[in-house]
């Protein structure tokens, strides 16, 4: 029991109730002060909180607090009631924490916005709902809080929505993810069917003897939370609506389409690790899933030209890496690139914001260049943040958690050859991609007039996320060069620890290829797209490659493709049957009863012949009959 | 008695307004706010009274009330009060203040007569919802009916008569059928025992056949599925949706569409146990059809109400799966979703007549924007698009979850579809929410943003759907006994 734990989220809940409300008839100043107040004072609770949990760990590694009893039934209950773990620590650090950082930022970033309020109690209401979902006891609340987070993404994609791309883009994001979530609902019933509760702790314990390692049931159940997690986190074949959130305001994409909700899908998996491990099926899928996803995206990655696009791309390849260390059994590597990768996407995003801002909205990299020296302050945290993609070897997070990936996707218990290699292919793409963005902005030529510079409370932020880009590594180090670990003990609290395989090669090995695949990578991009540049015009010539470079450029044809199976015959269908079919067959009964009565009508005409002759009919048919029967 | 006299003040209600414009037309609709406002403190000071806690054993009922009527044909007037009943009532009168406050500046003609139709409507479907004597029950039907044919009829729009015919000949059609097997009950009811009584606790102790039992079901059950309403007799609903004034949109879709939900929980599964339980796979399947194939109907419509409507169909269609699993957890979910698809698309209905008032169009096309010249409203209007594609922390979620989790161990692959039914919910919604009030500009006209009156109507819409999307518990536990009865009885 610990009452603190309430307030986290309360806070960013009241922020919104207050914003939501008020917000129109209050000064901008106080808005910012409400809105990036509340989740500092969040991140602030957390952080004494945290530093409590790590001194004396709770008994059962667990604070929890029961609010009120949200529905019970005869055969159902269900209560509103938090619980925080090691885990959801992690999350909800990386969630009060940046979440201040990019709120501090939005306040300067969002300054001439005519909604500003708009903006504050929909971010307020994000952090509050992906709060809730993180320390959910129950599966229940987790979907309330899944399906909050949806609601905050569509309402921030389509923050701008007198524009109409901007509301589709939004659409787009909340009916692919809705997707996933009815999978995911799906499953909570066949769950509850089986185990006949949602209770999460009660469900890790009582999965193992209720199922049997592998058998159909738990496979589905697996499966189908998967498909959820798969949806909120972009991962083939959901992945299309992420490119095209990125519509939204800078700091949204920051938050929500790279810190936070489009990991919630990583931490469904590991919360319900238990459930994923007793079917080796579903642990293949989700390494399966995540080793195409980063290829695939990464791909993407390195064709685009805006500027958010490319890192959107990027965010589902990294999304990729974390589903692959799941899936691989490398539980805690998975979550520990979730650590890194806020730190530095967060970043990422927000400098580029920055830089779309100085010039004068402009997303498009090629016209960008020579902000190196313009702008020394987002030079140098950008820097920070494409060493940590690229994972740069010791000077960056990402390499120690992309490290730990690369070397689990062969070693770990379910890892292979094959997973290891696409990482590695990965790997290379990415650092060839994070290159050629560095230099094409960075360097060569300025071809855009910079029309003013970001102030102080949008470079803090970048500065601090810079630091933790380059040092948050730092407190895991793979087991042959230092022994410290402090990221997996706290993980492997909860987490399983990794299971090797047999027979595997020596890990330093692993290291040296994945060094120097990233430093190769990074030469290739030097070379197009700074040293040696006509060779990339040359290779463009061919009709062959420019139809490759188009088929990455627009995400491998997938939107077509979903435009051409589902939206247009859905469209279509709904069309036709505009004025309902149903309703066309009761129109007909009565057309057809006016039709008869005309008739008849036409009979009564006052015509004293026709009478005669109808009364002369009558008796005819009458004889006629009798004299047949 | 105290339910006599709730009737009674809408019935007197009706009559004073009626009278009362002869001098003064806002008397009348301070006279119509006043009488709801009374039964609905009448209502609230019931629940208040009985708490479910306070009923031993099998005995559910908290109020029965019995006197003579026609004795010599067994007709009593019997009124009687479960869980069921008093949540339906309090929503009948919470929505009957919210209708009076939407009408107020609507109506400019034969205000009197409006006020008087409307209160009568009122006290009809409180009677349907707390009769006990099926000549009764019958009674407070078509006086629930009539009075509702003269609302869409006079103060609808411009296709009004249309509509009002079409709304009477499908409920009255259904109406006659379920007074054959009213009839039919009572006659072999009495040739088995002797006395001749339309009383619901002796009618249920009738022995039937199955074939007898299955074609007297059918009567009722058409009756009431064709308010509910169940594909394909649906098709009366978005024209009386659409054409009706919004008090009449907003009783149709929270009130009317319930008594036929009302009466399947009554009437049909207690008296026909075996028949309703045969029929059930079908009723499962008719309930999906309607979840997706009114779903996809919204989703096409451009008629703001009919649209609006569609999404009644979509969701009622859930209620009668809820039915027909026979579970507790399913059937907590109906009365669930009978309250709080009564708000939110009470909601959208007023919502939807407020943005006629002021751009004088149902059209969505001509629509866009809005959010601009109306963040208020459009934020509002937010709230109840969510709550119709079933967000959780607003009520029609917990409405819907318990509906499918309780139905899923009965048909899996029926409640798979139906769950779907939550992605089809998201199309129509988000597509009503982009049309209207997003997008570009598109009216010239500044709008004005909601005035305090509508500030009121929608609070107390917000406020209710809100606190049951996080504390349903009240409700859940009024409607615990009388479910548990029924579930169990089977």
């Amino acid at each position: 029991m610990n009452s603190l734990i309430a307030l986290i989220p309360a806070l960013p809940l009241i922020g919104f109730l207050v914003l939501s409300l008020a917000g129109r008839h209050l000064p901008k100043k106080a808005s910012a002060w409400i809105g990036a107040g509340m989740v500092s004072a969040a991140a602030i609770i957390t952080i004494i909180l945290g530093l409590q949990f790590l001194q004396a760990p709770p008994a059962g590694d667990a604070y929890t607090q029961l609010l009120w009893q949200w529905i019970r039934t005869e055969t159902f209950s269900c209560s509103i009631s938090f619980r925080l773990d090691a885990l959801s620590l992690v999350f909800v650090f990386v969630i009060t924490f940046v979440g201040a950082l990019i709120h501090i930022y939005s306040t300067a970033f969002m300054q001439h916005d005519r909604d500003y309020a708009r903006f504050f109690a929909s971010m307020n209401l994000f952090v509050f709902s992906m709060l809730v979902l993180v320390l959910a006891d129950n599966l229940l609340l987790m979907y309330l809080g899944w399906e909050g987070v949806g609601l905050c993404s569509y309402l921030l994609i389509g923050f701008w929505y007198e524009t109409p791309a901007n509301t589709r883009a939004a659409n787009k994001a909340f009916y692919i993810t809705r997707i996933g979530d009815t999978a995911m609902a799906i499953g909570l019933f066949l769950l509850f069917k089986e185990l006949g509760t949602l209770n999460i702790p009660e469900i890790l314990n009582g999965a193992p003897g209720h199922f049997t390692a592998g058998s159909t049931n738990i496979t589905i159940i697996a499966l189908l939370l998967l498909a959820g997690g798969m949806g909120k986190s972009a991962q083939l074949p959901f992945q299309t609506w992420l490119p095209d959130a990125m519509a939204g305001p800078s700091p949204v994409s920051a938050l929500i389409h790279a810190a936070t909700m489009v990991t919630a899908g990583v931490y469904l998996v590991a919360r319900m690790h238990t459930v994923f491990e007793l079917s080796p099926v579903a642990m293949s899928v989700t390494a399966i899933v995540g080793a195409i996803t980063l290829l695939v995206a990464g791909c993407s990655a390195m064709a685009q030209t805006d500027i958010k696009r490319i890192l959107a791309y990027s965010t589902i390849s990294q999304i990729g890496y974390m589903f692959l260390a799941l899936g691989v059994g490398a539980w805690s590597a998975g979550i520990f690139h979730f650590f890194t990768h806020a730190f530095f996407k967060a970043l990422l995003f927000l400098a580029a914001g920055a830089i779309i801002e100085s010039l004068h909205h402009e997303h498009n990299i090629f016209k960008m260049g020579g902000l190196k020296d313009k702008m020394p302050v987002i030079f140098w945290t950008f820097l920070a943040g494409s060493a940590a993609l690229a994972a740069l070897p010791f000077i960056s997070a990402g390499f120690f958690s992309k490290d730990q990936i690369l070397w689990y996707a062969w070693s770990a218990g379910n890892g292979n050859p094959v997973l290891w290699f696409v990482a590695l292919l990965g790997a290379f793409i990415t650092a060839f991609y994070t290159t050629r963005l560095m230099l094409v902005v960075f360097w060569g030529d300025m071809k855009t007039h910079i029309s003013h510079f970001p102030g102080k409370r949008m470079t803090v932020p970048l500065v601090i996320l810079a630091i933790f880009s380059v040092a948050a590594g730092f407190i895991e180090w793979p087991h042959n060069i230092v022994h410290l670990s402090l990221f997996s003990d706290l993980a492997q609290k909860v987490l399983p620890s990794t299971t090797l395989r047999e027979g595997v090669p020596d890990e330093i090995i692993f290291q040296f290829v994945a060094v120097v695949v990233t430093l190769a990578g990074v030469f290739m991009g030097y070379t197009l797209y700074y040293k040696n540049k006509p060779i990339l015009e040359q290779w463009k010539t061919s009709p062959a490659n420019r139809a490759l470079y188009n088929f990455f450029y627009k995400g491998w044809y997938f939107d077509q493709l979903y435009d051409f199976i589902f939206v247009k015959p859905f469209v279509y269908l709904t069309r036709v049957n505009k004025s309902d079919f149903f309703d066309g067959l009761y129109k007909g009964i009565a057309l057809g009863s006016r039709r008869i009565n005309e008739f008849f009508s036409v009979s009564q005409n006052g015509s004293l012949r026709w009478y005669v002759a109808g009364v002369l009919f009558g008796i005819l048919f009458i004889f006629t009959l009798q004299l047949l029967l | 008695m105290i339910l006599a006299i709730m009737i009674g003040i809408l019935l007197a209600g009706g009559l004073l307004c009626w009278a009362a414009t002869r001098w003064n037309i806002a008397v009348a609709k301070w006279i119509a706010l006043l009488a709801v406002l009374l039964d609905l403190v009448i209502a609230i000071n019931l629940w208040l009274q009985h708490s479910a806690a306070s009923l031993t054993g099998s005995n559910v009922w908290f109020i029965n009330y019995q006197a003579n009527w026609i004795p010599s044909f067994g007709i009593s007037f019997h009124l009687a009060l479960d869980g069921l009943s008093l949540v339906l009532l309090l929503l009948t009168f919470f929505l009957g203040a919210l209708g009076v406050l939407c009408s107020w500046n609507e109506i400019k003609e034969r205000t009197g007569f409006y006020y008087f139709n409307l209160l009568w409507t009122l006290a009809g479907i409180t009677g349907v919802f707390v009769a006990l004597d099926l000549f009764l029950f019958y009674f407070f039907w078509e006086v629930m009916l009539v009075p509702m044919f003269f609302l869409i009829g006079i103060w609808g729009d411009t296709n009004r008569r249309y509509a009002a015919y079409k709304f009477f000949i499908f409920t009255q059609a259904g109406g006659l059928l379920m007074l054959i097997s009213i009839l039919a009950l009572y006659f072999i009811n009495g040739a088995q025992t002797g006395t001749y009584s339309y009383d619901y606790f002796s009618l249920l102790n009738t022995k039937l056949e199955p074939a007898t039992a299955t074609l007297i079901m059918s009567g009722f059950l058409i009756a009431f599925v064709i308010k509910l309403p169940m594909i394909p007799f649906h098709s009366w609903l978005p024209d009386a949706h659409s054409e009706a004034p919004t008090a009449g949109s907003l009783i149709l879709a929270g009130l009317l569409l319930k008594t036929g939900a009302y009466g399947i929980i009554r009437f049909v599964l207690p008296l026909f146990p075996e028949a309703s339980a045969a029929i059930s796979w079908w009723a499962l399947l008719f309930g999906v059809i309607g979840i997706v194939y009114g779903a996809m109907l919204a989703f096409a419509q451009t008629d703001i109400k009919r649209l609006i409507a569609y999404t009644s169909v979509s969701h009622m269609g859930f209620v009668l799966v809820g039915i027909f699993a026979f579970r507790e957890m399913a059937m907590q979910g109906v009365v669930m979703q009978m309250v709080t698809h009564g708000i939110s698309t009470g909601a959208l209905f007023v919502l939807a007549g407020m943005l006629k008032e002021r751009l004088h169009t149902r059209d969505i096309g001509r629509m866009g924007g809005l959010w601009t010249s109306m963040p208020a409203m459009g934020g509002v209007a937010l709230l109840f698009t969510m709550a119709s594609l079933g967000l959780p922390l607003l009520g029609s979620f917990i409405a819907e979850f318990l509906i499918l989790m309780g139905t899923f161990p009965v048909n899996p692959p029926l409640t798979i579809i139906a769950t779907l039914g939550l992605v089809f919910s998201a199309l129509y919604s988000l597509r009503l929410m982009q049309k209207v009030f997003l997008g570009p500009v598109t009216t010239e006209i500044p709008m004005k943003d909601l005035s305090v009156r509508e500030i009121i109507v929608m609070g107390a819409f917000t406020v209710t759907i809100v606190l049951l999307g996080i504390y349903p518990q009240p409700v859940i536990d009024m409607a615990a006994t009388v479910i548990n009865n029924l579930v169990v009885r089977r």
